[in-house]
């Protein structure tokens, strides 16, 4: 099922939230949600689970609009929500048993997707324990099987790694990219880019309630004005000619200099690095340190916003 | 079985599940109501307190005259059920009385007889008879003055009164009136205290719902496709059972250790407790609409919970208060939950007698659901 988001817009007071965002997830693809705390990602969510009521614009699931309350279009949504959600005092099938109810579900139907979803997120032998007993991941994959037990065809997720372990969270991963495989739309919403950059076909940046851009990941790269970069770290510090020829090299966009440090941005690392490290060591200057990084979505954001995720 | 109808009863089932499992809060919602109800009802007179003996007042006695009249008055009101005389120094009967271990004390000036036997007979001045009271317990003053006055004319018109001749010219005849079987106090004091106990369980109920918003589990809940009605409806109908279960247990107590009985009608009980049922857990919900943090909502509700318990004659019968506030109580919910449970225990009312304190509370239990369902912000949380 495909899930469009059409012109959101919700305001809390004076505050707006949410400002004509606009996104389509389809399906058997995972569509990311990145931006900072308070982005409006939340609101975001809220709106397209059938929490909250946009003041202006719709939500269709295959064309059909979506409605808060009783409207059976949520019956197609699972949704694990960024606090975990579940029953403390209960054990985990118990949980799982009130949240199938919820949907509708009970005997030997619930039976079934319960024994389902514990065992996709490996969680059988710990069934009859309370989440209190868990470790924080376990808590997580919980909640997902919650979200998952009316088998929805599109599944969103609030957050849902954090204070989440590497282990667990790759365990996450994995199942997200299993239903994914198994034709579910799946919308994910985080301000970790290396998870969007991990998991997602399709990506959209929100800050301050606005979608900045929406496009695959290899696009958003594309169509920043940011590269990859090379740092170096020298004897001495390089002398301005040293720097006008490797400004001239093929493929160098940008040289910045730092002390004894110098920061090359290139279209392609590859090529780039072997001619800077010739020039600069034909004019005499020995290299001490070098590092490379790609660039990625956080050199996306910087561009758009002028600020690091991790500055927000 | 429909969907809406398997989420509510999911709904329903996970409240009580968290109620049955909460094993050392399950104790306290049962155990405080019987130990604070079978205390009030020990105070009070206990089983059969209608033909009990009444607990003796300790009255002080000082004779300052220490003749023939004032030393039989003294015996006769030492053979009285109602009191234990303790004859003393008039010093030490003031300071008894004002330290509170004395009610009261009777002081008979010097010439108390001959003075007394004139004024009887019209002769000469009156004697004044010194009574120290505890001014904490207004009603023991005119006890003691009706008993002192009893037996002193007993013993004086003796030998001024000839033949058959009685200084008080009846007896009083004490009968106890209710339809049921003998009154007893426990019955009274278990209805308030069940009442005082399942309304806090009510303010818990509410409060964790406050807290189910606060930490997400109701967005959670938003997220199925389920209406107002059955969220809340559910959750209503969860904490109606919880208290129906709680009042069961504690009446099956009442019954068994206190001798409490349905004296009156048994459906006439069932409903009154329903209704009752109902109006704590509108009265969470109610709470739930209206809080905002924890802290703050359970204080004020708490307070609230205590005054409408006190005004509803949970503690003292309401009989007990100034005729004004007797009426003003009328428009208290709680009052009639304690008139109607009385009604049905120790008064042995019949059935008809419950329809008008369950409509009542039925219809304040409408009343705070209507204010819930107004109040409540649907996107918070």
């Amino acid at each position: 099922m495909d899930l469009t988001a059409d012109r959101l817009h919700k305001k809390f007071g004076a505050i707006t939230a949410v400002a004509d965002v606009s996104f389509t997830a389809t399906r058997g693809k995972i569509l990311g949600l990145l931006g900072p705390n308070g982005a409006g990602k939340s609101t975001t969510i809220g709106m397209i689970a059938g929490l909250t009521t946009p003041d202006s614009g719709s939500v269709k699931i295959d064309g059909a609009v979506l409605k808060t309350g009783a409207h059976p279009g949520k019956r197609h949504i699972g949704l694990v929500t960024q606090e975990i959600a579940l029953v403390e005092e209960l054990p985990a099938r118990l949980n799982l048993e009130f949240f199938g109810g919820l949907y509708g579900l009970s005997g030997k139907a619930l039976a079934a997707r319960i024994s389902a979803v514990l065992e996709l997120t490996s969680l059988t032998d710990r069934a009859r324990d309370p989440p209190s007993e868990f470790s924080g991941g376990m808590r997580r994959r919980l909640n997902i099987a919650c979200a998952l037990l009316h088998e929805p065809e599109i599944l969103m997720l609030d957050e849902p790694t954090v204070g989440v372990d590497p282990q667990s969270r790759n365990a996450i991963f994995e199942t997200i990219e299993a239903l994914a495989g198994h034709g579910r739309t799946v919308i994910y919403t985080t301000h970790y880019m290396e998870e969007v950059e991990r998991l997602c076909d399709r990506i959209v940046i929100v800050d301050h309630g606005r979608v900045l851009a929406d496009d695959t990941l290899a696009g958003l790269l594309a169509s920043a004005p940011v590269a990859n970069r090379l740092t170096l770290r020298y004897d001495s510090a390089p002398h301005a000619e040293a720097l006008t020829e490797i400004k001239s090299l093929a493929g160098v966009l940008q040289v910045e200099v730092n002390g004894t440090e110098l920061s090359v941005s290139a279209t392609d690392l590859g090529a780039a690095a072997p001619r800077v490290l010739e020039r600069l060591a034909a004019r005499g200057f020995s290299c001490q340190e070098l590092t490379s990084r790609r660039a990625n979505l956080e050199d996306v954001f910087l561009a758009l916003t002028g600020r690091t995720l991790r500055d927000t | 079985m429909s969907s809406t109808l398997t989420a509510f009863r999911a709904l329903v089932r996970k409240d009580i599940a968290i109620f049955l499992r909460d094993r050392r809060a399950l104790v306290i919602s049962v155990l405080t109501p019987i130990v604070v109800a079978g205390f009030f009802g020990f105070l009070f007179g206990g089983v059969g307190s209608g033909s009990n003996p009444i607990s003796r007042m300790k009255v002080g006695v000082a004779d300052l005259d220490n003749s023939a009249l004032t030393k039989a008055v003294i015996e006769s009101l030492s053979n009285d059920a109602s009191l234990e005389m303790q004859s003393l120094s008039e010093d030490e009967a003031r300071r008894l009385v004002k330290s509170g271990k004395l009610r009261a004390a009777i002081v008979f000036p010097a010439g108390f007889e001959p003075a007394a036997t004139g004024a009887l007979l019209g002769v000469g001045q009156m004697p004044d008879v010194k009574l120290y009271y505890d001014p904490s317990q207004s009603m023991v003053r005119p006890m003691v003055a009706g008993l002192l006055s009893q037996h002193v004319m007993q013993r004086l018109s003796r030998p001024n009164f000839i033949g058959n001749s009685k200084p008080i010219p009846f007896n009083v005849d004490n009968v106890a009136v209710t339809t049921g079987p003998r009154y007893n106090s426990y019955a009274h004091s278990f209805a308030g205290m069940s009442i005082q106990f399942i309304l806090f369980m009510g303010i818990d109920a509410g409060i964790a719902l406050l807290l189910m918003r606060q930490e997400g589990m109701w967005r959670r809940l938003r997220a199925a496709p389920l209406s107002r009605a059955v969220l809340l409806g559910s959750r209503v109908a969860g904490t109606t059972l919880i208290a129906i279960m709680i009042l069961a247990v504690v009446y099956l107590v009442a019954r068994l250790v206190f001798d409490v009985r349905i004296a009156g009608s048994v459906p006439g009980f069932i409903m009154v407790a329903g209704a009752f049922a109902l109006l704590a857990a509108t009265t969470g919900l109610m709470i739930a609409s209206l809080g905002r943090s924890v802290g703050a909502t359970r204080g004020v509700a708490m307070f609230s919970v205590l005054i409408l318990v006190m005004l509803g004659g949970a503690w003292v019968p309401s009989f007990l208060f100034p005729e004004w506030l007797q009426r003003v109580t009328e428009f208290t919910p709680t009052r009639w939950a304690v008139d109607g449970l009385d009604g049905a225990t120790w008064r042995g009312l019949p059935l008809q007698s419950a329809f008008e304190p369950t409509a009542i509370l039925i219809g304040w239990s409408a009343l705070f659901a209507l204010i819930a369902v107004w109040r409540f912000d649907w996107e918070d949380g």
